[in-house]
């Protein structure tokens, strides 16, 4: 499936609630640490790629363009890739078709965002995000198609909300070894059914923060990739798909765009048995009833499982199947496209056995991540291996 | 074209990089406070968006608005897939070909899920919920719902399964809007 691709190098800014530095210095920030992590320069990039979600956030239209000095575009094929929260995933199935294709030998891939920038509340943005005519009227708020579709999960498998909230507790616990998190912390399931209710089931603890940061990665063609490093990761199959917008008819227990877009990365990866052939996993976590929901629609496990799998721990750090040892978006934070890449980001290091504290303790040769955006309904998949 | 480009690096590379203790990438971001919001340390603009935007309704919705004027909901049919489809819509997007006609459906319905929400969509907080529900309608096809938002209910006695039916504003008042519909009740 054309030429092989390896990410070659990565850097990440730390993720913050609201970053002094602009949308450009972040995303300078982290194309820098990528490129210092294996000795590259920016003349060695023949082409970018760049990842952001919405403009509505920054009140800045075309933000890609705007954003593109950040990410050494000037003068290159530089291309925005936009699909909602998807983005971060999606970004390196393009990057990896710009040199797959042998187009180009190298990309670099930056996904950047900046949510403080819209107040009072990001939040507040995303009413555009529905039907203009038959659903905005209502005045609807972007937890509602979260807290319905949560809610749609936990009566359909008669779940409770502790089942759910372990994944909030597992996240937000393992993020505490990342150098980057911005909302780490010990809490407990206690604290999870303790925090404020926002939209039944959703409650404080259950959610991603609003956060500002970027991430960068290197994709370089196979002789490139064996001259810069004796380690590179190689993108193993990428794969992306669309559900309906008409997503008050779709069934909301189950991800069926996750399933489309995973069973295309497989099929590249040569991935027949998902729960045996993947080793680490990085599924889109903004909500943590979102993880579970990821991991079905992985086919990480069967339709219903996903809780019993983290109540027994095999999805912990030292589990059998380690499922966001980074710390997700629950614990490291969700700048939308950057946080999709630090998914990434999160496989290169642990595929790679550099993930220093977080490293998880069973051996990985293969990992797969992915997020989800657009009206809940883009899934994008991409598998690395060593 | 680019091959030139990275010849020189070998030269850089002496044998396997050491592994770092923690992945080569340092805690670098600034964050601000509350208080630098507060104490005007931060460059703000208000600007309100005065723009006008004139929406076409579509040949679909604007036949289900104007049923919705007259108090009835309409949905359309695909003979290909046998889907009666609430919202309507122009074409069937699974079968990418045109609807086989309009069908006036019932305004009962099933919940099929539901959130109690205490934020606004600008994010307020508010004590008596907000209850917006996905709506599965009779008459239409299975899992074929809509978003609306429920009203005269005990927040605690909101189920899933539910049957419930439209409360709609009186008819001299209703403008071929979804807010014709002023919420759904349990029957
Ligand atoms: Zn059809």
């Amino acid at each position: 499936m054309g030429n092989r691709v390896a990410i070659v190098g990565v850097g990440m800014t730390k993720f913050v609630r609201r970053a002094l530095e602009t949308g450009k210095e972040l995303s300078w920030l982290a194309s820098k640490m990528a490129l210092d992590s294996c000795g590259m320069t920016m003349n060695q990039i023949d082409s970018v790629v760049m990842g952001t979600a919405p403009d509505t956030f920054d009140g800045v239209h075309m933000k890609g363009e705007y954003l593109s000095d950040g990410a050494g575009g000037f003068g290159k094929p530089y291309m925005r890739g936009f699909v909602g929260g998807g983005t971060g995933v999606f970004s390196v199935a393009q990057g990896w078709y710009h040199v797959a294709s042998g187009m180009f030998d190298t990309c670099l891939v930056v996904c950047e965002e900046k949510m403080s920038t819209f107040q009072p509340h990001a939040q507040a943005a995303f009413v555009t995000i529905f039907d203009h005519i038959i659903e905005r009227p209502l005045k609807p708020n972007l937890l509602w198609i979260f807290a319905l579709e949560m809610n749609r999960y936990m009566t359909t498998y008669g779940l409770r909300k502790e089942d759910i909230a372990r994944v909030a507790v597992k996240n937000k616990t393992n993020a505490l070894y990342h150098p980057c998190a911005q909302i780490a912390a010990p809490v407990t399931v206690e604290d999870v059914l303790n925090s404020e209710v926002l939209a039944w089931p959703v409650q404080r603890l259950d959610v991603s923060p609003v956060s500002d940061g970027a991430v960068a990665v290197i994709l370089a063609n196979e002789s490139v990739a064996r001259r810069v490093t004796d380690k590179p990761v190689w993108v193993e199959g990428c794969g992306w798909a669309l559900d309906t917008a008409y997503w008050t008819n779709r069934d909301l227990c189950y991800p069926r765009y996750v399933e489309e877009a995973a069973r295309m990365a497989y099929k590249m990866a040569g991935v027949t048995d998902p729960r045996h052939q993947i080793h680490v996993a990085e599924p889109y976590d903004p909500f943590d009833y979102k993880e579970l929901h990821h991991m079905e629609g992985l086919m990480l496990c069967g339709r219903g499982e996903a809780p019993q799998l983290t109540a027994d721990g095999v999805t912990a750090r030292d589990g059998e199947l380690p499922v966001c040892p980074s710390g997700g978006l629950l614990g490291v934070g969700n700048p939308i496209a950057a946080a999709g890449l630090m998914k990434i980001a999160e496989l290169f290091w642990q595929l790679r056995g550099e993930a220093g504290k977080r490293q998880i303790a069973r051996k990985a040769k293969r990992g797969v991540a992915q997020a989800w955006g657009d009206l809940m309904q883009v899934g994008t998949v991409v598998v690395l291996g060593v | 074209m680019a091959k030139s480009k990275v010849q020189s690096l070998k030269s850089k590379v002496h044998g396997p990089r050491p592994v770092p203790d923690a992945p080569p990438y340092g805690p670098i971001a600034t964050g601000l406070s509350d208080d630098d919001f507060k104490h005007g340390k931060v460059c703000t603009t208000r600007w309100t968006h005065d723009a006008k935007y004139a929406w076409d309704r579509g040949v679909a919705i604007g036949k289900y608005l104007a049923g919705l004027k007259r108090g009835k909901i309409l949905a359309v049919t695909c003979g290909s897939c046998n889907r009666t489809m609430v919202p309507p819509r122009a074409f069937c997007e699974w079968c990418f070909k045109p609807i086989d006609g309009w069908t006036e459906i019932k305004d009962t319905g099933v919940i099929n899920t539901f959130s109690l929400c205490y934020v606004t969509w600008d994010v307020k907080r508010i004590t008596e919920p907000l209850i917006p529900a996905v709506i599965e309608i009779d008459g239409a096809s299975k899992g074929m719902g809509i978003m609306h938002l429920l009203g005269e209910v005990d927040p605690k006695q909101v189920k899933r399964g539910m049957k419930v039916k439209a409360v709609w504003k009186p008819a001299e008042e209703r403008e071929g809007a979804i807010t014709d519909i002023l919420y759904w009740k349990p029957v």
